[in-house]
């Protein structure tokens, strides 16, 4: 089943592939539709079909090459199925924005199809070289997405800032996996035999230098400060659907692996280092929320946004590692809250990201100052952009607020100041992104009149609020009625607490 | 004495066919001598089928204690006959007709033969045998276009050959005199017996040193860019892949076998220029336009990755095998970069390469997972290779090594991505379409199957693994 669900999308591309370019591009943006649709629904039956208290579910494991321990092992827990559906949804909405694309398509569709097969293979693995491998592929997917369909030389630059930064940490990671298959005996990199026999309790500098290695690879990608740096670039130059996976599904594989490999892997150190953790959490949200508070470009803007709600994960999970003065249900909440985190800012920010390719596409800039009075002209727009963004900075009734209002809670009892410190982060973001919207929406009515600007400034195109309007729905729905969601991660979360305890 | 000719059997079938094939050619019309290259191709296959027969066998030697017959020797025979097929193929189109056809197949064959002899040698004088015949015909190889490049990079080759030959004759001398025997088994117990001495000391690193002429790492790194640069590229694909098989599995037979780290701490040594060479080919690398320099300096720093193997040959248990499956990945994936370079004979730069994913997808696609296998991403080959290279590395307690090689691979990927980012770039309106002529079947044939295969290789190293899994007969 699983297997089924991340290799469908790759089974297409071949096809895909063979298929003759000359192919009415229609084919190609449909046939996406129609896979991720497909995957969506072998995800959500995977769902159905899985029993939260079971532990790992849909497991396949066989051995893949054991000369070296590695071993072909696929399985879902409550952490990483939210993952698998919230990535299978993106990416069909993804395909949906996509279908007015109209640059060499059918590499477009095939190199995206691609993509999708990674991310799913992530959440999925359940071996340390199986996850690797998908965390390398993932990187050279987008690689050829910003440097193929971005926005000209720089794209080219930023991509290969991107590409260079992040293949670093996976390198890094791939260290931090030597490590810890080598104090396994009998060697391997099977994720769940790892964890079971916790190989470097009480290893002091060396477990301490694993984690160094596992984390940087991790805070790379996910990504934090101080490593956060190829993050605004890439975003800027991506084309917006390319923008809207790499925030909404390539980030989630940093924080992520904190959750399934660091955290339960070497517990005893996670605990030893969890309020450096912390430190670098409250660090990034505080940073992300001011340097976004400073942008013009709106694209900008939302990418700092995610630095800021990446380092509530981070607090999440380093209080999830300090023992003293809380109780495990409060670390549980942590990570459930971590978690959902992710899911929420997949949704938002995926969508916000492709509204800021619509703003693109209509006014061809991203420059906020350009804009005023958009609601007038654009009420649609302007109505999914507001719900967005309130989501995304927290207001109840939508995911964030769960998100965050976990986090917060969940991490007060054990890091009471820096919680207080990043609860200034939701402020911050709260005058941001209103600032923001009332600069571009409200006001005198003022466009952008640079040459090449189509005169008419249309609303939403059916096929765009198809795209986007089921992401921010999806959002509402987690933020009214979230005990669906809840009550997969709440399991698997308890079981982690339980794991970072030992 | 063991004096068995059976177990030599592949052995047997290159030099026969090689001297066979030398005979023919005398015989042959000028124009006519292709049918020395089937016997070429033929001898190859033979060659690989006979080591599959014996290669279930147990590990012995031969010949007394003087030729080793075990999991290294077997996988080099087999790289080295696979390579040396896929380089005949590649010459087939350029070498057609010409009317020293049939020397350049039997120079290929001895300079074959010569590199298994290297991987078998389990002593001193056997091994600079090796080594002569390894060396020899590649001199003659490299200036086999008799133009002024190839006759410059010919005259660098034997020259730095002649040099490290010199170097390494010395060495074996000073070896003997201290060891007093040139058969490993033999010289590690008297070498272990003795006091370190500093006669020992200078007479393995001489004889090291010449073996890195072979390998084509630091400090004897020299020749490779320019005789890559001068010569066709079916020899440069085989200069630069070929005779490392061999050296490098003597270095590590000879350093493991007959030197105990007691007398010359030489897995230092070997650390220090694995760093070295790593270091070293990456930055020459890093501004290179040309792209059989790049592909040169390219494979400079992968020696670096390969020696970090030999340099933990004793301290890990998986560090034989970890090298021989780099060997036959870097082989594969290597050729196959070669092979795209060898089927536009005409792009000889990065910027030539423009258009290369709209022209020749096919081509694009083998020039996209050999240079990213080469940087090690999975699931190829070279990646598997890297990953057991590390491990081996750090378990044998070189973890600064791999740091640095870790280092070293994401700067090595700057290079790389130079010349994808140009191969996936859309071809200028002005031209340039003239540079990406394709220059035939064969060429392109190897191009596909050797990219194939380095990507088979890593997902079904499974299947692989255990035949490359053992340990050198002592």
């Amino acid at each position: 089943m699983l297997s089924l669900i991340v290799f469908l999308p790759a089974a297409a591309a071949v096809a895909l592939l063979a298929v003759p370019g000359r192919a009415p591009r229609g084919v190609f943006a449909w046939a996406w539709v129609g896979v991720s649709a497909a995957d969506l629904g072998l995800v959500a039956a995977a769902w159905a079909g899985y029993d939260p208290r079971g532990g790992f579910g849909w497991t396949e494991n066989i051995a893949w090459i054991p000369t070296v321990g590695i071993r072909y092992h696929l399985g879902v827990d409550g952490l990483s199925l939210p993952l698998l559906a919230m990535t299978a949804a993106l990416f069909l909405m993804v395909a949906v924005y996509s279908l007015r694309e109209t640059r060499r398509v059918k590499s477009y569709v095939c190199l995206f199809l691609f993509l999708q097969t990674v991310s799913l293979g992530l959440f999925a693995a359940l071996d340390l070289i199986l996850f690797f491998l998908f965390f390398d592929l993932s990187i050279v997917g987008m690689y050829f997405v910003i440097a193929g369909w971005g926005h000209g030389e720089r794209a080219r630059a930023a991509a290969l800032k991107f590409f260079l930064y992040t293949f670093t940490g996976s390198l890094a990671l791939l260290l931090g996996f030597i490590g810890l298959y080598l104090a396994v005996r009998p060697h391997t990199f099977d994720m769940v035999t790892v964890i079971r026999a916790n190989p470097l309790a009480g290893r002091g500098a060396y477990a301490g230098l694993v984690l160094l290695a596992v984390a940087v690879g991790l805070a790379v990608k996910t990504p934090t400060v101080p490593f956060h740096t190829w993050l605004p670039p890439a975003h800027t130059e991506a084309p917006a659907a390319g923008s809207a996976i790499l925030a909404g599904v390539l980030l989630k594989m940093g924080t992520y692996g904190f959750v399934r490999i660091a955290m339960p892997m070497l517990p005893g150190t996670w605990r030893h280092y969890a309020l450096a953790f912390v430190i670098i959490g409250v660090v990034s949200v505080v940073y992300g929320a001011l340097v976004a508070l400073a942008q013009d470009n709106f694209k900008r803007m939302i990418a700092y946004t995610s630095v800021n709600h990446m380092g509530y994960i981070l607090l999440a999970v380093g209080a999830a590692g300090i023992l003293a003065g809380t109780s495990a249900q409060a670390r549980t909440l942590a990570v459930t809250g971590a978690v959902t985190q992710m899911v929420s800012h997949g949704l938002l920010t995926g969508a916000l990201f492709l509204l800021s390719g619509i703003l693109l596409d209509r006014g061809h800039t991203y420059d906020m100052t350009a804009y005023s009075g958009l609601a007038a002209r654009m009420p649609v727009f302007a109505a999914v952009t507001w719900v967005a963004a309130f989501g995304s900075l927290g207001i109840p009734g939508l995911s964030g607020f769960i998100a965050e209002f976990q986090i917060f809670t969940g991490s007060l009892p054990s890091a009471t100041v820096a919680t207080a410190v990043a609860v200034l982060g939701i402020l911050i973001t709260a005058a941001l992104f209103l600032r923001a919207l009332q600069r571009v929406f409200l006001g005198p009515l003022r466009l952008p009149d640079a040459p090449g600007t189509p005169a008419a400034f249309r609303d939403l195109r059916p096929a765009e609020v198809a795209s986007i309007v089921p992401l921010v729905a999806a959002a509402v729905v987690i933020g009214v009625a979230p005990r669906f969601l809840l009550d997969v991660i709440e399991p698997a979360a308890r079981t982690l607490i339980t794991l970072v305890a030992r | 004495m063991n004096e068995r000719l059976a177990p030599l059997t592949p052995e047997i079938i290159l030099a026969a066919s090689a001297v066979a094939g030398l005979l023919a050619g005398s015989w042959l019309p000028r124009q006519r001598q292709w049918p020395v290259r089937l016997l070429a191709a033929a001898a190859c296959l033979a060659a690989l089928a006979s080591t599959a027969l014996t290669t279930a066998g147990t590990a012995t030697t031969d010949f007394g204690s003087s030729y080793a017959i075990d999991v290294a020797t077997d996988t080099v025979r087999i790289v080295v006959a696979a390579a040396t097929l896929l380089v005949i193929c590649l010459s087939a189109g350029v070498m057609r007709a010409h009317p020293r056809e049939t020397e350049f197949y039997v120079l290929l064959l001895l300079a074959a033969l010569g590199t298994i002899l290297l991987a078998g040698a389990n002593d001193l004088l056997l091994l600079f045998a090796g080594y002569l015949l390894a060396s020899v015909p590649g001199y003659a190889l490299a200036g086999f276009g008799k133009d002024a490049p190839g006759t410059e990079a010919a005259l660098k080759y034997y020259l730095m050959g002649a040099l490290f030959g010199i170097a390494m004759l010395a060495g074996i001398t000073l070896v003997y005199g201290a060891g007093r025997t040139t058969s490993y088994p033999l010289l590690h117990t008297a070498l272990a017996a003795a006091a370190p001495h500093g006669v020992t000391a200078v007479g393995v690193i001489a004889v090291v040193a010449g073996l890195m002429f072979k390998i084509g790492g630091v400090p004897a790194q020299f020749w490779i860019p320019d005789v890559t640069e001068g010569t066709s590229t079916p020899v440069a694909a085989f200069v630069t892949t070929v005779p490392k098989l061999g050296a490098l599995a003597a270095l590590l037979r000879l350093l493991s076998v007959a030197v105990p780290a007691s007398a010359v701490n030489w897995p230092l040594l070997v650390a220090v220029l694995a760093a070295a060479s790593m270091t070293l080919g990456n930055f020459a690398a890093f501004f290179q336009t040309s792209v059989k320099r790049l592909l040169a300096y390219s494979t400079i720093s992968q020696v670096g990755y390969l020696l970090m193997a030999v340099a933990v040959g004793t301290r890990s248990g998986t560090a034989p095998r970890s090298l021989l499956f780099y060997l036959a990945a870097y082989a594969v994936t290597n050729l196959a970069a070669f092979a795209v370079v060898a089927e536009l004979p005409d792009a000889r730069t990065i910027a030539d390469y423009r258009g290369l994913a709209s022209r020749h997808p096919g081509l694009a696609a083998v020039l996209l997972l050999s240079l990213l296998g080469l940087v090690g991403t999975p699931p190829t080959a070279v990646f598997l290779g890297k990953l057991q290279v590390f491990t081996a590395t750090i378990d044998g307690g070189y973890g600064w090594l791999a740091g640095l090689a870790v280092v070293n691979t994401v700067a090595s990927l700057f290079y790389y991505l130079r010349w994808l980012v140009a191969a996936f770039l859309r071809q200028p309106r002005d031209g340039g379409a003239e540079a990406l002529q394709p220059a035939g079947r064969w060429v392109a044939l190897v191009a596909y199957t050797a990219g194939a295969a380095s990507l088979a290789m890593g997902i079904a190293s499974a299947a692989i693994l255990p035949l490359v899994n053992g340990h050198l007969i002592r």
